[in-house]
């Protein structure tokens, strides 16, 4: 679909004059009849339900940040105060702290949505690796944000995170150090996150610009991963799609305005209301509930660095599976088999998840019971011991599952075209 | 006319080749020169290097407590330990530690020259991802880390769990027989 012909015709002088010096507005009128296949189901809403979730991210972060003190001794009151002085403070904080609990969502629909219709495969791998670029600045953002209110997690979170540099080998102290900016997380580390908070985003804005532009340079995907052939085969963005996404938007604002106005603490932590304290550290660290499948891949191993290492190739095997799938079908649709794998890779993800938020040597799973010291205690699989099954799977998945799946699998057979699968064979003979 | 051309042009070729070269080694070096203190400006400033030191009187700790005071921005914990747990210390055969060191290896001397088992001094950060572990806590009598569950003994040596090394001791010495100075 790549070289859509524009079809603006400029009307008005001004509009003329305009289209001669910088076509922004003709860019703008190609955007909305951009030919889209004409399957897409709301599984696709989520790329325009993201754009809105950065944008809202931030307006509400740029005004936060003109009531935020950047310092160890003001950043706590200075959240505090926005919640409760500043003039609309508690609808504007919530919005950006839920908001990124929000924008997580999102982005986990849109990904897995990319996973089950191959969205990934040629010639979209660059599309993607941009699409991996993004969740990782997203991360390191997240990361950064929830350190600035300075409560106990905030710091505490920041001082374990940080604390992986430590563990690389030789350099690992002064790296560490370095990325502080002295011994401990301290004023100078809150001001560079404060820094890097506000840079991050709009680095975030400019790679969506590159993944839209190569989405727009290869065509999108669509559930049965069949190519349009024919003009049939698509719908013109507006108004077909801009209906269909602002449908979807108003729903998950729905959710969103749900959680804003009746949960606005129910997806962070409560230890965060306590001011960070470098002398003591709250009873269990948790990260945010976005980041918790990743730290129980961090803890499924005994040992530091091997932890590090494969939390981070959690990351890193997205990146290279345009590789790693072997199959040339790109719908899970057409792969009954692999849609199976797929679906308990998502039950594992959220295993992880659970794993991460429990303790590692409490009973996960109760098979019964044994004594000990004379009290009868609920034996069985251990947190521990169910995140290295999930840890096992989630990379068996990638690195042996979908290689091999891909040779040995006999898909189903896809439909010729899109109009097909959409209007069934009879439809297709008769507009044939 | 031709051939003269040529010469020409080959001569040129070379100048430019010469303010190629030449700018490019300029644009390297400026280019350096301005990345160093880019990178640099992340380090320690001046003002964290020097607020270093602290001192700290060993006799307002009573048996069986132990002091936390905030040094570089982290805890360092200093422990009257009793005499149960000064033998519990000395008592562990080297082979049971994950990383070998004798008690006495991680206790300074006094003036005199002597060793006092009595006050163990050590940076109070849990070796594996940097929490505060809690005293008299864990399986072996000393510090237990909450977080991944890193059990130390009462000597501040790793017994249990993720943490890869001891307890650090930190830089110190005895400035008279009762006060210590850290750092
Ligand atoms: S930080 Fe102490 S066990 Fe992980």
């Amino acid at each position: 679909m790549s070289g859509h012909p524009s079809t603006y015709e400029p009307k008005y002088a001004a509009t003329k004059w305009m289209d001669q010096r910088l076509p922004i507005i003709r860019m703008g009128a190609d955007f909305m009849t951009y030919p889209s296949p004409r399957n897409l189901n709301y599984w696709y809403t989520f790329g325009a339900i993201l754009a809105l979730c950065l944008v809202v991210q931030i307006i509400s972060g740029i005004i936060l940040a003109m009531h935020y003190v950047p310092s160890i001794d003001g950043a706590f009151a200075s959240v505090q105060r926005i919640r409760r002085d500043v003039p609309f403070g508690w609808l504007l904080q919530p919005m950006h702290a839920v908001g990124a609990s929000m924008f997580f969502l999102a982005v986990y629909m849109h990904m897995f949505r990319g996973l089950y219709y191959g969205s990934y495969k040629a010639p979209r791998e660059v599309l993607w690796i941009v699409g991996c670029l993004i969740y990782l600045v997203m991360m390191a953002t997240a990361f950064l944000g929830y350190t600035l209110p300075w409560g106990q997690m905030s710091f505490w979170g920041a001082t374990v995170i940080t604390g992986f540099f430590g563990a690389v080998p030789i350099v690992g102290e002064s790296l560490q150090q370095w990325l502080l900016g002295g011994y401990a997380v301290d004023n100078a580390t809150l001001n560079r996150f404060f820094a890097l908070h506000y840079l991050l985003p709009f680095i975030i804005a400019g790679l969506v610009g590159l993944h839209v532009w190569a989405l727009h340079h290869v065509g999108q995907n669509n559930p049965i991963g069949v190519t349009e052939k024919t003009k049939s085969d698509t719908l013109s963005f507006h108004p077909y799609y801009t209906v269909k996404d602002a449908f979807a938007v108003a729903v998950f604002l729905l959710i969103f305005a749900f959680f804003l106005f009746y949960q606005p603490d129910a997806l962070g932590h409560a230890d965060n209301y306590i001011e960070a304290d470098p002398m003591k550290t709250p009873a269990h660290i948790v990260p945010e509930w976005y980041f918790l499948p990743f730290y129980a891949i961090l803890r499924a191993v005994p040992d530091k660095l091997a932890g590090i290492l494969l939390m981070g190739g959690a990351i890193v095997v997205l990146f290279v599976l345009p590789w790693l799938d072997t199959s040339k079908v790109k719908s899970l649709r057409f792969r009954p088999v692999a849609r199976g794998f797929f679906l308990i890779f998502i039950v594992m993800c959220f295993v992880l998840g659970w794993c991460g938020a429990g303790t590692p040597d409490d009973v996960a799973l109760p098979f019964g019971s044994k004594m000990v010291d004379g009290v009868s205690v609920d034996s069985g699989l251990t947190f521990y011991r169910l995140s290295q099954i999930a840890t096992i799977y989630y990379f068996a998945y990638f690195l042996i599952i979908l290689p091999v799946l891909g040779l040995v699998e006999k898909p189903i057979k896809r439909p010729d075209s899109i109009t097909q699968s959409v209007l069934g064979d009879k439809k297709h003979e008769k507009t044939a | 006319m031709s051939d003269t051309l040529d010469t020409n042009e080959h001569i040129d070729e070379e100048k430019r080749d010469f303010i190629f070269i030449a700018t490019g080694a300029v644009a390297a070096a400026g280019a350096a020169s301005v990345a160093w203190p880019l990178v640099a400006q992340m380090g320690k400033a001046a003002d964290t290097l020097a607020a270093g030191s602290i001192e700290i009187d060993l006799t307002k700790i009573a048996e069986g407590q132990q002091l936390k005071t905030l040094w570089r921005g982290k805890p360092v914990f200093v422990r009257h330990r009793t005499a149960k747990e000064i033998a519990e210390a000395e008592a562990v055969p080297l082979s049971d530690l994950k990383d070998p060191a004798t008690d006495d290896s991680r206790l300074v001397a006094n003036p005199e020259g002597k060793v006092d088992p009595k006050y163990l001094v050590m940076v109070g950060v849990c070796t594996h991802f940097g929490c505060v572990p809690v005293g008299e806590a864990g399986d072996f009598d000393g510090w237990y880390c909450p977080c991944h569950g890193s059990h130390y003994d009462t000597s501040g040596r790793i017994r249990k769990g993720p943490a890869p090394t001891n307890m650090a001791i930190p830089p110190y010495a005895f400035i008279s027989d009762t006060v210590i100075k850290v750092g």
